[in-house]
């Protein structure tokens, strides 16, 4: 047992401002940083059937501005950022989650290219108040 | 001076509730069912058809009329708009939210095809400072020489210069891919938090200065590392992607990706106010 604490705080010199995160973390009640990959590249093999037509679509080669966009967490519900709302969206309960990341990640460029062109989109709000005539 | 107009605008968010609302420590709620109709396009924007071609000569304009004519053509459906006579005009193509084929037969100034989300634009000549800043999404194509701060604060998308970039490539930068085919200036990266820069050829000095997050790759000489931007491993995932992305990129085809050196954030300067003294002499 004692041989195992020594460890544990060998690991924490090593890792440079790992304790203050943690410190900062609890003050704050949130975890800094990600808890996933932000720089995975996407696996075009899982692409799924939608992203294909989206892509095609839209003239682009690849998935274009979906290579950054990844299945995350928001209160410990699966959810993926919409950079357009400024907020995560929450995925549907009934959708049913792989275990693979870029099976997730897919499913997350999917759903979030949806809500974007959703006429319930928050920026469709934006634009009637906002918009230049 | 207020007049107004502006007094109007005001009015009609205030009267849609967006001044009196409490959005603090609130999650706002908005449902949508997500099998609902497949729709490709922002809601309100316009259906084109890249087949529906159209040239447009802005030799006489201004910025802002050339930049309403392209709207315009976007609202009658145009897919394909040529830009003929840029002559080197500042804010040429700016807030295109819309996909679009944008051709510009000649070069632009600075501030070109900015604050754009969706078009493929193509550029036949060289561009002038923060070309396709805040870019969101879609592929600008530069046949040749791009001037500073090339692809700041991008967020999405595709960005590639043919030739040779200058100083700041994509400064700030939290998504997307810069693609550079000659050399790039210093500080390339600097604080960038996301995304990918890929430079074929040299780069200058403070290489990734501050840099949050993100890859960049390089294919040629390293003027100097910046603060917090080390080497990585360089993974077989990367040289697929490379090559992928060169592919689309129209350059480099040929280019052998095992030469390209990956460099990433070292993290140190993460919760730098957090630090200790000695922790932060050790990270800058």
């Amino acid at each position: 047992m004692a041989k195992k604490k020594t460890k544990k705080i060998k690991e924490k010199k090593v890792k440079l401002g790992k304790s203050k995160e943690t410190a900062r973390e609890k003050m704050i009640g949130q975890h800094i940083g990600y808890r996933y990959d932000v720089n995975l590249l996407p696996d075009y093999k899982k692409i799924t059937p939608f992203l294909k037509k989206y892509v095609e679509y839209m003239g682009w080669d690849d998935l274009n501005w979906l290579e950054d966009v990844h299945m995350g967490y928001e209160e410990n519900r699966p959810a993926v950022f919409c950079r357009n709302a400024n907020g995560w969206v929450t995925i549907p309960k009934k959708i049913k989650l792989p275990e693979n990341q870029q099976d997730r990640d897919m499913i997350a460029r999917e759903l979030l290219v949806k809500f974007q062109m959703s006429p319930r989109h928050p920026l469709v709000d934006l634009k009637k108040a906002y918009k230049k005539s | 001076m207020a007049n107004l107009k502006n007094l109007s605008k005001k009015s009609k968010s205030q009267s849609m509730g967006m001044h009196t609302e409490v959005l603090k420590g609130r999650t706002q709620q908005r449902f949508f069912d997500s099998e609902e109709s497949e729709n490709f396009y922002y809601f309100g924007n316009y259906d084109v058809d890249f087949n529906k071609r159209i040239e447009l000569d802005v030799k006489n304009m201004e910025a802002p009329q050339a930049n309403k004519k392209i709207d315009e053509l976007m609202s009658q459906g145009y897919g394909t708009i040529v830009i003929k006579n840029p002559q080197g005009k500042h804010s040429l193509g700016v807030g295109i939210l819309n996909k679009l084929n944008l051709i510009f037969e000649g070069s632009l100034g600075y501030f070109g095809v900015g604050s754009c989300d969706g078009p493929n634009v193509r550029i036949t000549g060289r561009v002038g400072w923060s070309c396709a800043q805040n870019l969101m999404a879609g592929k600008v194509v530069v046949e040749k020489n791009a001037g500073s701060s090339f692809g700041a604060a991008i967020r999405g998308g595709d960005l590639i210069c043919k030739g040779s970039v200058g100083a700041r490539t994509g400064i700030d930068m939290k998504g997307g891919t810069i693609i550079v085919g000659g050399d790039a200036g210093a500080f390339t990266g600097f604080m960038m938090q996301r995304g990918r820069i890929i430079v074929l050829g040299d780069v200058g000095i403070n290489l990734g200065d501050s840099m949050y997050d993100g890859t960049i790759f390089i294919g040629g000489k390293i003027g100097s590392f910046g603060s917090d931007a080390i080497e990585a491993e360089l993974t077989s995932i990367d040289k697929e992607w490379l090559k992928r992305k060169l592919k689309v990129a129209e350059i480099g085809e040929n280019f052998d990706v095992n030469k390209i050196k990956k460099i990433v954030a070292g993290k140190k300067l993460w919760n730098y106010d957090n630090l200790e003294p000695t922790e932060k002499k050790g990270a800058i």
